[in-house]
């Protein structure tokens, strides 16, 4: 994994002060949290199948 | 004082046929759109006679422009929502009525999707063997893109170049509020190594500050000059650099936060000391850096980052709210919500960004693909993030990713399908789409500023509708609910 995209994940102190000011999006985002594992058995079910050819096919060309 | 900010949005949907081989992309878009149409509504053909999409706003044409083609041959229709259902270039197209608030356009933009899957399930019963699947996204991930524009009505007087320099800012940093996230990079000589992960679907396209071409060259400010309505009083400012996004609160802000910014340009109220020195340069930092650390140069050569951009564009916002009220936004209320999400949303990226995922697409894909990685310990090269990536924007409930995201609604299920057949009851998309609804029969072609009737009488009539607020229920729903005949509704508008 590159520094790059270890950075992206946000330090643990900034969290604490988010939520101290806005409650309202930290409550909501508790509960996404909690959400995230149903929602990571969901997606293993809907994700397409034969991921490699899937992307090779999709080609969208003469868009503005 | 700023106009009413009617605004629209068009958005070009990306379109394969599974199981079928090198299905071309025009037939399948045509199939998709003539299916809906025979379901849904009698076929009345789009009017050609206003489309110039070669006049420049600066008041030129460019020596090496190339104008889009207006392809007259293709699938092409008017809805009795107001909206225009086509094929553009090699994609199925839905542009949105005029809408006379943000709210409302978050609305037809939803429906616009319900559209799609009803034109879907229509195209794939005539086809037995494949099937024709669309997704709202704006990239192929191998460097071709398709847009989702927005429109706004301006007054005509607005220097160009002064709206130019001034907007910009924003476009370039919008991105962070708006933007709707995409696995790897497109841009020429950037590997997906160097982002693996970036906010905007559409900032690897752009290449010029401003200018008249969508398909190559691409422009932060598109110059096209093509106002569909009185053009000695309006203008139409078709904006091609935003994602088509699949949060309502996305849409909600880009429209939102657009509209109030360009209300203030109109009043010279937002200032020229934010213009940016490279701001196709900036549009790309900005989109690469998820940390959201990149900087933003001005004019004066001061730096700062995008999310310090979008906090003073918001402190400004808010002094012009309390000196001019936002009206213009259709009403006072949405634009007081426009400015509380938009503080909602920078304080959340300013903080753990992850509190803000139900409102922010890329912040909304992000948590999604990041999770999934760490589950079965990928890496964001793998084949199935961009398989993720692209089933984010499926539109398909039993396949769509954001369906799954936990992304807020601002809008109601009963309000989207309503919004699938009746016109928005505040625009002039009112009176086109009753009309289409009552007098099909009669109606030779529709565009977005006339109707063409042909009554037997010996030659058509043309309906003009210049203004974009007239034509209203208040205006004219009594005439067309006491009119049995489009004679008769002719006779008492006085046509």
């Amino acid at each position: 994994m590159t520094e790059r995209t270890q950075k992206q994940k946000p330090a643990p102190e900034k969290t604490a002060e988010a939520e101290e000011v806005a409650p309202a999006a930290g409550k909501q985002g508790e509960k996404i949290k909690a959400d995230l594992d149903d929602l990571l058995d969901e997606i293993d079910s809907v994700l397409e199948d034969n991921a490699e050819e899937f992307v090779k096919s999709y080609v969208q060309k003469g868009g503005q | 004082m700023a106009l009413p900010k009617v605004v629209g949005i068009e958005t070009e949907y990306g379109i394969v046929v599974r199981g079928v081989a090198d299905a071309n992309p025009i037939t399948s878009s045509s199939l998709l759109v003539n299916a809906y149409l025979g379901q849904y509504t009698d076929k009345i053909a789009w009017d050609f006679e206003d489309e110039t999409p070669g006049i420049d706003a600066r008041g030129y044409r460019a020596f090496d422009a190339m104008p889009p083609e207006v392809e007259s041959h293709l699938a092409n229709a008017v809805l009795t929502n107001g909206a225009r259902f086509y094929v553009d270039h090699a994609h199925p197209e839905i542009s949105t009525p005029e809408c006379r608030d943000v709210l409302e356009a978050v609305v037809f933009d939803r429906a616009g999707e319900e559209i799609m899957r009803r034109a879907m399930a229509a195209a794939n019963a005539a086809l037995p063997n494949g099937e024709v699947v669309v997704y709202k996204n704006n990239s192929d991930g191998k460097g071709n893109s398709y847009g989702c524009h927005e429109n706004y009505l301006l007054a005509r007087e607005l220097p160009f170049g002064r709206l130019v320099s001034q907007i910009t800012p924003h476009f370039v940093t919008r991105q962070l509020i708006c933007g709707a996230g995409k696995v790897g990079c497109e841009s020429p000589g950037v590997s997906a190594k160097q982002v693996p992960y970036q906010l905007s679907q559409r900032a690897d396209f752009f290449e010029e500050e401003v200018g008249l071409e969508t398909t190559v060259k691409r422009p932060i400010v598109n110059t096209r000059d093509e106002p569909h309505c009185d053009s000695q009083k309006y203008r139409r400012l078709h904006v091609i650099v935003g994602d088509a996004n699949m949060a309502e609160v996305s849409t909600f802000l880009k429209l939102g936060t657009t509209s109030i910014l360009l209300a203030m340009i109109e009043d010279d109220e937002l200032g020229d000391d934010l213009s940016l020195h490279d701001p196709v340069c900036d549009i790309r930092a900005v989109s690469f850096d998820p940390t959201l650390r990149a900087l933003v140069t001005l004019k004066d050569r001061r730096k700062m980052t995008g999310l310090d951009m979008q906090w003073e564009l918001l402190r400004r916002a808010r002094v012009y709210q309390e000196t001019h009220g936002l009206e213009c936004l259709g009403d006072e209320g949405i634009g007081k919500l426009v400015l509380e999400r938009w503080q909602e949303a920078l304080t959340g990226l300013e903080g753990d960004r992850f509190t803000v995922s139900h409102m922010i697409d890329w912040v909304a894909k992000e948590r999604v693909l990041q999770a999934f990685q760490e589950r079965h310990d990928i890496g964001w090269n793998d084949a199935k993030m961009r398989v993720l990536d692209l089933q984010y924007h499926d539109v398909r409930p039993e396949r769509s990713v954001s369906a799954r995201a936990g992304l807020e609604r601002l809008t109601a299920d009963e309000d989207v399908d309503r919004a699938v057949h009746f016109p928005p009851l505040t625009t002039r998309a009112y009176f086109r789409g009753r009309c289409l609804d009552k007098f099909a029969d009669d109606i030779v072609t529709a565009n977005w500023d006339s109707l063409v009737f042909d009554t037997g009488h010996n030659s058509l009539r043309r309906v003009p509708m210049m203004e974009p607020l007239r034509g209203t229920e208040a205006h004219v729903g009594r005439l067309i609910d006491e009119s049995d005949t489009a004679n008769e509704l002719l006779r008492k508008l006085g046509a």
